[in-house]
């Protein structure tokens, strides 16, 4: 059996949300892009009726503004459905998707932390992966960050920026 | 009344540094805070600032036990951006060393399993057959870890005619062990007391929480790169997947010993197909785009997306391990049940906190070993192997 991406899923999709664009890269490879109020009951559908699994996410800085793409999969074709959505510098803020799909918990939390995005909803969004002593307003995957500190000095009593 | 036991973040058992928080009544288990971050590197910042050829060196070293499959997904990913297929003998070449990875990996956990309930004679005699095939590692590549066999394009070494007998030779003598093991170990009615139902996660909170690899299979949940989405030469041998319905650790563990035999089936058949031909296809120029590379590592899915605006550098890499899910799916796993059986449920998962360290200087005795030093010392052991292979 060839496994490519499934034709009726794709025109059931542009049936339920007219607004999607779909590019295909390759048979296996499908990027949609959505705005980003819709993102939520996108990928609700995508998961619980879909039963698509959330792979991952990630947070691109961007010139036209804080880019997300979440990685969805669906296994019985081997396909990855990616939803890209872009988000404004000056307002960054998105619906976070964790209530109805416990795996978004940590890439949000890691997102949150590396650029800055604010997901509202979710139930913890502490620091993942940077020290305790970190600045919180300190992203270090924004494009402003390597310009600003290229020389970080560490203050050796709390093991934090001096 | 709950009260808090904390495991980590160092702690003699694990190895690697991260903290559980384990909330109790009594000897229940009735949460659990996971705090992890004692590690970070920050990959993905410094990916972006390399050349495309240079990135498989730096995630290469994201973890020192399954050291291929990071490479392996990031290649497949540039490849998927750039459309370009690699010849038919590297994709052979990179599917035998993805494969015989898996085997070691698999064993080291099952060691440590065994290390874990207390019962080291596994772990001394798993570990003991292991240690051959890192041997065997270093004869075809140079390296008993840090293989770097996955280049853009191909593979970086071929596999020379003379190896192949070795390579059967290791394959039948594991053959016979890991029929051994799995004997031993599903028929010890000990290791089946310690280890049945203990650690249930079910198939729904397993696809709640997307778990990848054995963690998924071991909960029913049938998921596996290598048949989904077939890459290089996984669809020109024939194999089973191995699912379990209980979810239990002792689940975990079969999928793990009985997926061991499908590598050595894989490994047998692409050894016997190989292909002759060149084992690189030239590639000048990563053109703008974006590209998803996904590889079923030891431990589950590993994801690498790579962007590229057409120059020589990613302008954004991500990397996703399948730990980061599975550690994660643990909150719902180690529910219930006391404290004794946490650390071996925390265990189940195979987590890998990527702490591998290089080091270049080190002291013994009065002599002080340089980098220089150091890499003579293992080009003489490698001799001796090749010397120690030939009688």
């Amino acid at each position: 059996m060839k496994k490519e991406y499934s034709k009726e899923m794709l025109a059931e999709i542009c049936e339920k949300f007219p607004e999607v664009s779909i590019k295909i890269h390759s048979p296996r490879r499908v990027y949609m892009r959505i705005s980003r109020d819709k993102v939520y009951d996108f990928a609700k559908f995508l998961f619980e009726e879909k039963q698509l699994r959330l792979s991952i996410a990630t947070g691109i800085d961007t010139r036209d503004g804080m880019e997300i793409i979440y990685h969805f999969t669906l296994d019985e074709v081997g396909t990855y459905y990616n939803i890209k959505t872009v988000i404004p510098k000056d307002d960054l803020k998105i619906k976070s998707l964790t209530p109805f799909l416990p795996a978004a918990n940590w890439i949000e939390r890691e997102i949150h932390e590396l650029l800055g995005v604010d997901f509202i909803g979710h139930p913890n969004l502490k620091p993942l992966l940077t020290a305790e002593a970190w600045h919180a307003d300190l992203q270090p995957l924004r494009r402003d960050y390597a310009d600003e500190h290229k020389e970080i000095k560490i203050d050796k009593k709390t093991g934090g920026l001096a | 009344m709950r009260r808090v036991v904390p495991i980590g973040p160092y702690h003699p058992l694990q190895e690697e540094p991260e903290f559980f928080k384990l909330i109790v009544e009594g000897e229940k288990v009735v949460d659990l805070e996971i705090n992890i971050g004692y590690n970070h590197r920050g990959h993905e910042f410094i990916s972006p600032t390399l050349t495309w050829d240079q990135v498989p060196f730096l995630v290469e070293r994201i973890c020192g036990i399954c050291s291929d499959s990071h490479p392996y997904a990031y290649v497949l990913a540039v490849e998927d951006c750039a459309h370009v297929t690699p010849p038919p003998r590297s994709q052979y070449i990179r599917t035998i060393i993805g494969e015989l990875e898996r085997i070691h990996s698999h064993y080291l956990w099952l060691g440590l399993a065994g290390h874990f309930i207390g019962y080291n004679t596994v772990w001394m005699w798993v570990w003991r057959y292991r240690e051959p095939l890192l041997d065997l590692f270093e004869l075809i590549m140079g390296n008993r870890n840090h293989y770097a066999i996955n280049k853009i394009g191909g593979a970086r070494r071929d596999i020379r005619k003379e190896d192949f007998p070795k390579i059967e030779k290791y394959l039948d003598l594991l053959e016979e062990k890991n029929a051994m093991f799995t004997k031993a170990i599903l028929d010890d009615p000990v290791i089946r007391a310690r280890l049945e139902d203990v650690g249930v996660l079910s198939k729904e909170d397993a696809i709640a929480y997307a778990v990848t690899g054995p963690t998924a299979r071991g909960s029913g949940y049938a998921i596996d790169v290598r048949k989904d989405d077939p890459y290089d030469a996984y669809d020109k041998v024939d194999w089973n997947e191995i699912v379990f319905e209980e979810g239990d650790v002792l689940a975990k563990a079969k999928v793990r010993l009985l997926e061991c035999d499908e590598s050595i089936k894989i490994v047998r058949q692409c050894l016997k197909n190989m292909p002759e031909g060149s084992i690189e296809t030239r590639v000048d120029e990563i053109p703008p785009g974006e590209g998803i590379g996904r590889h079923e590592a030891p431990r589950g899915e590993v994801f690498h997306y790579v962007r590229s605006n057409g120059s020589n550098m990613p302008v954004r890499h991500k990397v996703r391990a399948p730990s980061f899910m599975n550690i994660a799916s643990n909150v719902v796993a180690v529910r219930g049940y006391s404290i004794a059986d946490a650390a071996l449920v925390l265990a189940s998962v195979d987590p890998c906190y990527c702490c591998t360290e290089r080091t270049f200087v080190y002291q013994s005795g009065k002599k002080k070993y340089s980098g220089q030093d150091l890499l003579k010392l293992s080009w003489e052991k490698t001799e001796k192997l090749k010397r120690r292979y030939k009688k």
